[in-house]
């Protein structure tokens, strides 16, 4: 009998459970221990770790009994998620660099590219727009600190 | 006559000039966010925690209240009028709200909406005040090992009540309470799981994490989806409710609110699942139900009132007990721990102004956006029209500078972006991300608890089971969970998220 994973979603959150868990409980060895009356670090998080990786078996092994609704994971749009995630990572790469004006720009003009309607003009008043507002809110009236940048 | 002094107490504070206005902020920013779609109030109070960090703890837990109650009202603005649900919450308002306003009554259904949300947020104060100190009578006798079982009951029902799968819901979590154990032990003073980062040794900001899995994920997940086109119901019609609208929105209202109270202090309750209540109470009671559906005042009144209602209510165990019931509360809670207010029954004693002023500010706020958002409601229309291409930019911005102004720290920035990826993968695989966020707020003090039990206990497990409080605790606790296997529950529990 072939075993066949009729839930994909469930299956894989069981996947990332088990891993996580595990790493939790293996991690938490090199700390130590002590005994239930007096824990030491390890104990709690050992535990918990424990908990999360039979969960994870469960909802794994759950996802490939016969009578598990079909199910199968929607692709994730990689465009959108990796405009949107290396945006705030150019902000936070190019932060020191530039000091935050500039950066609040870039960060607004790449971010847009992920919509499906992207229009530069629109993306650049934006970013112009929230510079200005960055500058009003946080710097002028907030106090807020940032990098100065190699401009600055 | 000890209630008269506090309400006092709380006037004097929620009436000062500087929380007056960070009231109506609050409000203000909670009817915008409750008006645009794609934003709601978790990435938005998130966003605004590291600007609560320079005021006094009261005015900080005033705007962010608002925020929250305010996104209810505003939610049921754009569901009336353009059948867009700004709010999860108001999502039962679309289905007789809209049909009220394409038969002309729009300013009715709004009134109707606002009134009923006020009455419900009048009744909810009380009983806050009312009920609050009781609750905190009884948690004063609590010991470690009652905390830990209370806090695994809580745990429990928020995912319970939650929709979803449980088995995941639970291990959400379960992950998250592991990383809350990210950071330095309190007890031996050991950096664990610190990843070799001299940052994560001050544990992971809880602030960070809901940017990420709330803020940025849902931009991503919004970004899917082609923007619908809006259409606006241009004409709002007079703003007075006829006689025959009110008689049968009143008793709705009453019935809405008593109901949303109840369930918002339960854990996890909170106002998405009592408006849904409400909405099936009224169809159940009323004498033509076949009109529901079609425009029918008390389908509006009722859920609208029950929401508000829970909104607030569902700030009683977090203020008595420190036990969030849905992510709101839990980025409250983590907002009281950064102003140095220790969230449980000492609140009351140790904070009285900061306990009664927020109590009274709710009640001052719903005046507000009752006053404020009647005249208002042209503008929050134009609001409507704002474009998703100029709107998530700016939560970009918002998400990105607000983590780095938390502690100045790049670090934190690229967290963020860690924990959007993470958001957005696991949302994909049919995880939540609320329940994340409840175990990671209560991680520390789940640890500490459970340490403490054990200790007095000389390791004795037990313990949790002899002291009969504790016993009980964890006894309704499975029996929720006894529940939810029950099929014919299981199945109503199903059906009334279908909507969502």
């Amino acid at each position: 009998m072939r075993l066949t994973v009729r839930n994909q979603p469930d299956f894989w959150a069981g996947a990332l459970f088990i891993g996580v868990g595990l790493a939790f409980g293996l991690g938490a060895r090199h700390y130590p221990m002590g005994q239930a009356s007096r824990m030491g670090a390890g104990y709690f998080p050992a535990l918990l770790g424990l908990c999360l990786a039979l969960l994870g078996l469960a909802l794994a092994v759950q996802a490939c009994r016969p009578a598990a609704p079909r199910a199968s994971v929607r692709r994730p749009d990689w465009r959108v998620a990796g405009i949107v995630l290396g945006a705030v990572c150019l902000f936070a790469a190019l932060l020191p660099v530039l000091g935050v004006l500039p950066s609040v720009f870039i960060l607004v003009f790449v971010g847009s590219m992920a919509g499906h309607d992207f229009d530069w003009r629109v993306a650049a008043l934006v970013g112009l727009g929230m510079m200005a507002f960055v500058w009003l809110v946080f710097i002028q009236g907030l106090g807020l600190v940032f990098p100065a940048g190699v401009l600055g | 006559m000890e209630w008269l002094d506090h309400l006092a107490l709380g006037l004097s504070v929620a009436l000062s000039l500087q929380n007056l206005s960070y009231c109506l902020l609050g409000c203000l920013l909670g009817t915008l966010i409750g008006v645009l779609p794609g934003i709601g109030p978790v990435p938005t109070i998130a966003m605004l925690l590291p600007i609560t960090y320079v005021l006094p703890p009261e005015s900080g837990l005033i705007m962010l209240a608002g925020i929250y109650y305010g996104a209810q009202y505003g939610g049921s603005t754009t569901a009336i009028l353009v059948a867009l649900p700004g709010e999860t919450s108001s999502v039962v308002s679309v289905l007789d709200g809209y049909q009220m306003a394409r038969a002309g009554r729009a300013g009715a259904a709004l009134a109707i909406a606002a009134l009923g949300s006020f009455f419900a947020g009048c009744v909810a104060t009380v009983l806050l005040a009312a009920f609050a100190p009781l609750l905190a009578q009884v948690a004063f006798k609590f010991g470690p090992a009652e905390y830990f079982s209370l806090m695994v009951l809580g745990l429990l029902a928020a995912v319970v009540m939650a929709s979803g799968s449980l088995l995941k819901a639970v291990a959400m979590t379960i992950l998250g309470l592991a990383l809350g154990m990210i950071g330095t032990d309190v007890n031996s003073g050991m950096p664990r799981f610190d990843l070799g980062f001299l940052k994560l040794q001050d544990g992971l900001d809880f602030a960070v994490v809901a940017m990420g899995i709330f803020g940025l994920a849902e931009i991503m997940a919004n970004l899917e989806q082609r923007e619908r086109r809006v259409r606006i119901t241009d004409k709002v019609g007079p703003l007075y409710p006829n006689r025959k609208e009110f008689r049968e929105s009143w008793p709705a209202s009453v019935r809405g609110t008593f109901l949303g109270s109840i369930l918002g202090i339960l854990p996890g309750g909170g106002a998405v699942l009592s408006s849904f209540a409400s909405y099936t109470l009224e169809k159940k009671m009323a004498r033509e139900p076949e009109r529901f559906g079609r425009g029918h005042p008390a389908g509006l009144a009722g859920p609208e009132s029950a929401n508000n209602a829970a909104a607030q209510t569902s700030f009683i165990p977090l203020l008595t007990l420190g036990i969030p019931g849905n992510a709101v509360t839990a980025l409250m809670l983590g907002a009281m721990i950064i102003h140095d207010v220790q969230p449980g029954p000492r609140v009351m004693t140790a904070h009285p102004d900061v306990f009664w002023g927020l109590v009274v500010s709710m009640w001052v706020g719903n005046l507000m956006l009752v006053v404020l958002n009647l005249p208002l409601i042209g503008v929050w229309v134009k609001l409507l029209k704002l474009p998703y291409r100029v709107l998530f930019p700016a939560i970009l911005v918002f998400c990105s500078i607000g983590v780095y102004s938390l502690d100045n720290s790049l670090f934190d920035v690229w967290t963020l972006a860690f924990f959007g990826a993470a958001g957005y993968l696991w949302t994909r695989l049919g995880c939540e991300s609320a329940p994340l966020l409840l175990g990671l707020v209560l991680g520390q003090m789940m640890e500490e608890n459970f340490r403490r039990a054990l200790l007095l206990s000389r390791g004795d497990f037990t313990t949790f089971l002899t002291r009969p409080v504790s016993l009980s605790l964890l006894l309704v606790a499975a029996g929720l969970l006894a529940l939810i296997a029950v099929p014919v529950i299981r199945r109503k529990r199903d059906e009334a998220f279908v909507e969502e």
